[in-house]
């Protein structure tokens, strides 16, 4: 995995007082104490961030948390006093924080694009011409801007607005120019500025989803910025949790469900519901923590006791038993398929929902569930108490 | 006298007399400097008045109604012009009309040649626009006879030092109004531009000038009032046009005259204020 966009203990700071500033973040200062001292307004502060190249980065925060300013270091908009950026430009990496203005416009031309969240377009000009803006800027040849405009315009399904000015479109609607005009460059990294928190619901949850399905397709480097929590655990691979421009979390949607570090993401998270992110995996005890229930390689998938397997050597089932009475196993994605009767055991993938996990169980009379990896081998069981301590977060 | 008073009165500090020796310096100095501006700024006027007047009035009606079509697209306001030039020819005020636009048009001509450059310039110079600012509010409110005079000193009686009060006059609208276009540009198109790689000089053609067209043509329209509202002075200093019967009226107290030039002017005043509304529903 190589590294798109790395973020080395970045200051920013807003205001004239900058040095007197610096000292006081390396004092581990909060946003309030510098503010009083130095008059100088902390953006951001040692923020530590690699992302990945293909990855989607959620930076994450409340409002005034120096998630905004933070991204908006990678193409310069904020200047940071201190620590680097660096982006690869043509194979070799580039500090953005600190290189000549020929380079920075090449990256911003080439290597970096922007989605903003009030979409900057400019109404003066068609959407076409906003979307050619950046091909405009960096001298393409009109054939080949008009060329590249119209692909864009498809990708995003406005090629009949073409010749319409910006204000003549709904709000999701400019948002997708926004969006043809930051793919016009084919700049491999994307800066999205909360770019669907200026929309209404339905159609941010539409464009949150036509965002995934072209990044299956195009593969871009996105770092997207977002107060929402909601929208941050489904688009993302990536979350960092900022707060008052530190971040204070970064980590996978599930670990940062699970094991919140501090009582701010905890609140962050409590109004989530688990069931959206978790799955099988992020619930289940790994089967060396299962107990012994007899010889030959027979464990208990509960501590309750009530069911067991029989695991041979390959690491594949044997045997099952239910309340000592011999039992099938069928995949959770059946549950639905099958009248509830007779005993049995449902297996899941590690990527099963937790929702899944939990009908399957309820189909069951609360009988533990399996988990099997790609090979069937068994690597572990979900008992009625881990579902509960994941969902209850205790 | 009470001795504060005459104390504060006793010593007078010589601002007129430094400003008269400002301007004779001016005068022995750089006479020939002043005298080209002056014969050269005249030759080209007159040349273009002269130029106009050959034509027949109607036609040069027409052409003037022709460009108010092209600019706004409107038969009705073409219509107007046509009918509002005729009855100015009527009158027979044809050729002081056309001075006094041709007068009107250069000086909005200058002053926009000047004004928007230097808006541009203050708008990304903070300290240029706190700079400016005393100047711009000197140039507005110093009343205008006070510097008729240096002016006609320094360029002697004609159309040309018609032409540069009515640009001292008249300049600080272009300049007031690009500053503000251009610093009222929303900052989220600023940025649009910068994060896709803009050099200042494209950030200023591309996002800045458009965004601040509809403001800076305000002030081209502003700019056009301003100079009309300068022709009676420009008159007092000898430029020909309609500002020369207005003042014959005032000394010889000949209400019909004022009367007919007046209304000569007012008409002007509307046809350049309806043809200069460009970006207001008009051609772009």
């Amino acid at each position: 995995m190589n590294a798109a966009v790395d973020f080395k203990n970045v200051d920013i700071v807003f205001g004239a007082a900058q040095k007197e500033a610096l000292e006081l973040i390396d004092k581990g200062a909060t946003r309030a104490e510098i503010l009083e001292k130095t008059g100088a307004v902390l953006g951001c502060a040692e923020c530590n961030l690699t992302v990945n190249e293909g990855d989607i980065s959620v930076l994450m925060g409340l409002s005034g948390s120096g998630k905004s300013t933070l991204l908006r270091a990678v193409n310069r908009l904020n200047v940071p006093a201190r620590g680097s950026v660096m982006v690869t430009d043509d194979g070799r990496q580039v500090d953005v924080a600190s290189c000549d203005n020929a380079t920075l416009r090449h990256i911003r031309q080439t290597r970096v694009a922007m989605v903003f969240q009030q979409f900057g377009l400019l109404p003066w000009r068609t959407v076409e011409e906003n979307v050619g803006l950046g091909l405009e800027l960096s001298g393409v040849r009109e054939a080949e801007r008009k060329e590249r405009v119209r692909k864009q315009l498809a990708l995003v399904g406005l090629e009949q607005w073409a010749k319409k000015y910006a204000h003549e479109l709904s709000g999701g609607m400019q948002q997708r120019v926004g969006l043809a005009r930051a793919f016009a460059t084919e700049a491999p990294i994307l800066l999205m500025d909360e770019p669907f928190s200026a929309l209404d619901p339905l159609i941010r949850t539409k464009l949150q989803d036509e965002l995934l399905q072209l990044q299956e397709k195009l593969k871009k480097t996105i770092i997207f910025v977002s107060h929402d929590l909601e929208e941050a655990l489904k688009i993302g691979s990536h979350i960092s949790i900022m707060e008052g421009g530190r971040i204070v979390q970064t980590g996978a949607p599930e670990d940062i469900v699970l094991r919140p570090a501090n009582d701010y993401v905890r609140e962050f998270i409590s109004n989530v519901n688990p069931l959206s992110v978790l799955t099988a995996w992020n619930v289940m005890r790994d089967r060396r923590d299962l107990e012994h229930a007899g010889e030959d390689g027979w464990l208990w998938l509960d501590r309750r006791q009530t069911t067991r397997f029989k695991i041979d050597a390959d690491g594949l089932v044997a045997a099952a038993e239910r309340n000592g009475q011999p039992a099938i196993w069928l995949s959770c994605d059946e549950v639905e398929a099958l009248p509830p009767d007779a005993p049995r055991v449902f297996w899941a993938r590690p990527g099963t929902s937790l929702k899944t996990v939990m009908l399957a169980m309820h189909r069951s009379q609360t009988s533990p569930v399996a988990l099997f990896d790609e090979q069937s081998r068994f690597v572990g069981a979900i008992g009625i108490r881990d579902v509960l301590s994941a969902v209850l977060r205790r | 006298m009470d001795p504060v008073s005459a104390f504060i009165s006793g010593f007078k500090i010589p601002i007129g007399r430094w400003g008269k020796q400002f301007f004779d310096f001016l005068t022995t100095n750089f006479e020939w400097f002043f005298n080209s501006i002056a014969s050269g700024l005249a030759t080209a006027l007159e040349g273009i008045v002269d130029g106009l007047l050959w034509l027949p009035p109607i036609a040069l009606i027409l052409l003037i109604a022709a460009l108010a079509w092209y600019l706004q697209r409107s038969w009705k306001l073409a219509l107007g012009v046509t009918i509002g030039l005729l009855f100015i020819v009527n009158q027979g005020l044809w050729k002081e009309t056309v001075e006094t636009l041709v007068l009107v048009v250069a000086a909005a001509a200058c002053s926009m040649a000047i004004g928007v450059p230097i808006g541009i310039w203050a708008a990304h110079s903070e300290r240029g626009y706190r700079f400016l600012q005393p100047i711009l509010d000197l140039m507005q409110t110093m009343p205008t006879f006070v510097y008729l005079i240096p002016v006609l000193i320094l360029f002697g009686l004609g159309i040309a030092p018609g032409l540069i009060v009515t640009v001292i006059f008249a300049a600080p609208a272009p300049i007031r109004l690009t500053y503000l276009g251009i610093t009222s540009v929303p900052t989220p198109m600023i940025e649009a531009g910068e994060a896709f790689g803009a050099t200042r000089r494209q950030l200023l053609w591309k996002v800045e000038l458009p965004a601040a067209l509809p403001t800076i043509m305000a002030g081209l329209t502003q700019c056009i009032m301003l100079s009309l509202s300068m022709v009676v002075i420009a008159a007092l200093i000898g430029a020909n046009g309609l500002g020369k019967p207005v003042v014959r009226a005032l000394n010889s107290v000949n209400i019909p005259l004022g009367l007919e030039a007046g209304l000569a002017i007012v008409i002007l005043a509307i046809i350049l204020d309806r043809m200069s509304r460009i970006g207001n529903g008009g051609a772009k």
